[in-house]
């Protein structure tokens, strides 16, 4: 029997959960067995994506375009096509949206939009989702409310541009008359979409919802524990699935003995994940998966398996001796990126010179969900939930792996418990799809926390040389940056061993410093782990890199580090690496359109000691520190003040500024820059895994801490926003300057420079 | 073997393996899915939920240890999501990924119904077992001050 389920989001499987946990509560006796859905969540009759597409938006009322819907009784419902993870997109894109269609927010229901390229890109990744999609929500709600004004009109035998849309209505201003959305919704869908020349925006001084913090659609799930994450899909008849994976990158198993792990009671089967080489992709890695009718069975089961493992090339990978010949690398000339003047030849006519060494281990992502995917095969469609950045990736790489056609696989897009860029690669959905087919039921592939410490797409591990040439008058005239780290690309292409073009314009040659002569040099680095995104990327590093270099040439000249910046930005309005050959990316964006602006820069350092009494004396014992970055089109500065007593570090204060163009939310900018002050100090204070023999060293939040309660200081956070500038990134900007401004704190406070994270190797924190 | 327990305010009896920590039962089998699986040693919190008033980790107790006992999980604080505690979450805007906020939640309860005036360091040193990703901390330790001065506080059940 097929329940009447036309709607297959998460949001769906929630109503159904909730009526079957009334059901259950109802009850009282024997609960056992995995079926706690009422009914299947999905129909079992032939299913096709397009289908699928179609049912959905029926229930949701009339589509206006591909993100509007309206019932007839006025309830409008706006996709969301990007993934939340935190950052308030499934608000903040709607609020858009809604605001251009002038529609009342408390009738407005947000629905988490299939995998499906119509809707555009959906790579929730590089704080580009309002960058890329400010101006298409403002069209698609524009569009809608036309439709609706021209129906209106129709109906009134006025002219349209007599009627105006308010509030939920269409208003026909001379005679008072109204028509309700929900009146108009029938005839307004059946009109032609305007065309996007003809479309009417509103002004920024007409805007109702852009600008406004308005609280996030999922509040009230969220403080009930009314969600679905991707850890909490449950279908009937489902296995639960956990996964012993090589203890190296591209070990190859030799032997797998399985008796024990079945003998464990709940466990239905233990099934060999096909074997992997490099490069890794986002491929499920090799492995064994034990399968089981509870967590905790499946996490038994795995425990009891015996695996043997031959491992290969990487496994002598030691980082720290890794990080020791990387630093030796960076001492030597580079491959040049940027360049201005002569550098080589400045530098021995300068009267002093300041240089440094700086490196950042390997930096897990830590999402508080580990990963996790539930598949079933049905019908021939391969059915997926899963807490994915990249919903269409997702698909592809399913279709890939099962040599099924892309819309033979559906991928709904569950809530994210934080992702910080782990969840951009769909390894482990993947294996969830590898599972459910291979089983014929309903798989979830849940990792574990050890899991996702030992097997992660870890942040690259990075050593930075700077130098800088001071004449007699202290102006300094040369400068230089070497990095090295292991690049992304390595992933997915095996004989590259380079820093990319992309991942040097990440804070490296768009260094805003504008010295007479300069070079920006990278090295090699091998890559023996899998290399991801994290948070800022790039930018992670060399935030830190340049932020402490720029605090120790104002140390060496006994300036403040707030004038040292000043100096160095120079007095050119624009920062241009390209004009010094640098082939420069800039998050996408044109440089015309995002230009590398030194008054904001400039700016954000008048509000930051505006806010603080940085420069003022402190006691003994105490220091401010200072720094600031641009990253994803938005400038970010921090300042952080430090205790240091008895060898510990306690972070006391911080104050941040965000300058990031156009804000849609305020309060979800601001908690986005809290939530990076807090992300940087787990990076700067205690942050980074080790490998040995090519394993990962720590498991847990016991030995790869992150920062908590203790350690989260007051915080002051001023959005510098210019709402008639186009809108920046505001997910990963914060974290680049935080490190480098907890360092710098430690250096004014105690005299000690910490040049290699995390501080907790140097100070108890 | 059949263990019985008061879970939310009804008497349910689950047969299951005793070994089996309380935070998989109420997951998989209970569907009660609020409660959050974040590390499975006790380290992170998510998993918190109150037994017999008092905020646990359900992620590192049996279910042979909770036999004839009361739990309280996220979907059983109030009926309506109208306790003071989630009330001052949503003053806050407290949420981000929103993951681990049930166990910060809960654990909140727990401090205040213990001290219904803590002071900053006491809610570092109650809460600082229960870690966020995103960092909402700020917002939390507001939040429980907003909740202290709203409501007299007594275990829940």
């Amino acid at each position: 029997m097929r329940p009447d389920m036309p709607n297959y989001n998460a949001r769906s499987q929630l109503e159904i959960q909730s009526i079957t946990r009334r059901k259950f509560l109802n009850s009282i006796g024997i609960v056992s067995g995995g079926l706690l859905l009422g009914g299947t969540v999905i129909g079992n009759e032939g299913l096709f994506a397009d289908v699928m597409l179609k049912e959905s938006a029926q229930s949701k009322g009339l589509a206006f375009n591909l993100f509007v819907h309206i019932a007839d009784n006025s309830q409008v419902t706006i996709m969301c096509h990007r993934s939340e993870m935190g950052q308030g997109i499934r608000t903040g894109l709607p609020q858009v949206v809604a605001d251009e269609l002038q529609a009342d927010w408390s009738k407005v229901r947000v629905e988490q939009a299939l995998a499906n390229p119509d809707y555009g890109d959906q790579n929730t990744d590089g704080s580009k989702s309002v960058r890329d999609f400010y101006a298409v929500m403002r069209h698609m709600g524009a569009t809608a409310r036309m439709m609706l004004e021209q129906a209106a009109a129709n109906h009134w035998q006025v002219p349209v541009g007599d009627v105006a849309a308010k509030d939920h209505a269409v208003h026909h201003q001379a005679t008072g008359r109204k028509l309700s959305f929900g009146d108009l919704a029938q005839d307004a869908a059946a009109l032609p979409t305007p065309a996007k020349e003809a479309l009417v925006l509103k002004s920024v001084e007409q805007f109702n919802l852009i600008g406004k913090s308005v609280p996030i659609v999922d509040m009230d799930d969220m403080v009930t524990g009314n969600t679905v994450y991707g850890q909490d899909v449950q279908l009937p008849n489902m296995l639960y699935a956990t996964i012993s994976r090589w203890p190296v990158v591209g070990a190859k198993l030799k032997k797998v003995v399985d008796s024990e792990a079945r003998k464990v009671r709940g466990v239905e089967d233990v099934i060999r994940m096909p074997a992997q080489s490099r490069p890794v992709k986002f491929n499920a890695q090799s492995g064994v998966a034990v399968l089981a009718s509870n967590s905790w069975a499946a996490l038994k089961g795995r425990e009891k398996l015996q695996l043997e493992w031959r491992d290969g090339g990487s496994g002598d990978h030691d980082s720290i001796e890794f990080s020791r010949e990387m630093v030796e690398k960076v001492k030597t000339k580079g491959s040049v990126a940027r360049e201005r003047g002569d550098f080589y030849k400045q530098i021995k006519r300068s009267t002093r010179s300041v240089e440094a060494v700086y490196t950042v281990p390997y930096q897990p992502h830590q999402p508080m969900e580990p990963p996790a995917a539930t598949a079933w095969f049905h019908d021939g469609i391969m059915e997926v939930w899963a807490c994915v950045q990249n919903p269409q990736s997702a698909r592809d790489e399913v279709a890939s792996l099962l040599g099924l056609a892309k819309r033979k696989v559906v991928v709904h897009v569950t809530l994210l418990g934080g992702a910080f860029g782990r969840k951009s690669k769909a390894d482990f959905v993947c294996e969830a799809a590898y599972l459910a087919h291979r089983s014929r039921r309903p798989v979830k592939v849940f990792w574990s926390r050890e899991d996702d410490i030992k097997h992660d797409y870890y942040h690259a591990i990075s050593a930075q040389y700077y130098q800088a040439g001071l004449d007699a008058d202290g102006s300094v005239n040369a400068w230089l940056q070497r990095t090295s780290f292991p690049t992304i690309a390595s992933i997915f292409t095996r004989m590259i061993w380079w820093p990319s073009a992309g991942e040097l314009s990440q804070g490296f040659v768009d260094a805003p410093i504008d010295t007479q002569h300069q070079s920006f040099e990278s090295h090699s680095a091998d890559a023996h782990v899998r290399i991801g995104w994290m948070r800022s990327v790039a930018n992670i590093h060399h935030g830190f890199g340049l932020g402490s270099f720029v605090d120790e040439v104002a140390v060496a000249k006994a300036i403040r580090v707030t004038d040292m910046w000043r100096e160095l930005l120079g007095n050119r309005s624009t920062v241009t690496p390209e004009e010094d050959g640098a082939d420069y990316k800039n998050y996408g964006e044109s440089l015309d359109r995002y230009p590398i602006e030194v008054k904001r820069f400039k700016n954000l350092i008048d509000v930051v000691e505006a806010s603080t009494d940085m420069h003022a004396n402190l006691p003994k014992g105490q220091g401010w520190g200072f720094s600031m970055h641009r990253s994803f089109a938005s400038y970010v500065a921090v300042a952080t003040r430090v205790e240091i007593a008895d060898g510990v570090v306690k972070v006391l204060d911080m104050h941040a500024a965000i300058d990031c163009g156009l804000v849609v939310n305020p309060d979800r900018v601001k908690s986005q820059i809290e939530g990076a002050m807090v992300f940087g100090l787990t990076i700067a204070l205690m942050g980074g895994i080790s490998v040995k023999q090519g394993r990962v060293e720590q498991s847990n939040f016991d030995d790869a801490p992150i920062t908590g309660m203790q350690q989260c200081p007051p915080m002051t956070v001023h959005i510098v926003s210019g709402q008639d500038e186009l809108p920046g990134g505001v997910g990963e900007p914060g974290v680049p300057p935080v490190a480098a401004s907890v360092t710098n704190a430690i250096f004014a406070a105690s005299g000690q420079r910490i040049r290699d994270l995390p501080v907790n190797q140097f100070f108890e924190v | 073997m059949v263990t019985r327990l008061i879970i939310n305010g009804e008497a349910v009896a689950l047969d299951l393996d005793q070994d089996m920590p309380l935070l998989w039962a109420v997951r998989d089998e209970l569907g009660l899915t609020g409660t959050k699986f974040g590390c499975g040693k006790g380290l992170c919190g998510a998993c918190t939920v109150h037994l017999d008033g008092q905020p646990v980790r359900s992620c590192k107790i049996t279910l042979a240890s909770v036999a004839g006992r009361t739990i309280t999980t996220i979907e059983g604080l109030s009926v309506d999501g109208s306790h003071p505690v989630q009330q001052a979450w949503r003053d806050h805007n407290v949420p981000q990924c929103g993951y681990c906020q049930s166990g910060q939640i809960m654990s909140a309860v727990g401090l205040l119904i213990g001290n219904p005036d803590p002071s900053d360091i006491q809610i570092d040193e109650a809460m600082r077992g229960n870690l966020c990703r995103c960092g909402t901390y700020p917002r939390i330790r507001a939040a429980i001050k907003t909740a202290a001065k709203v409501s007299q506080w007594e275990p829940s059940s």
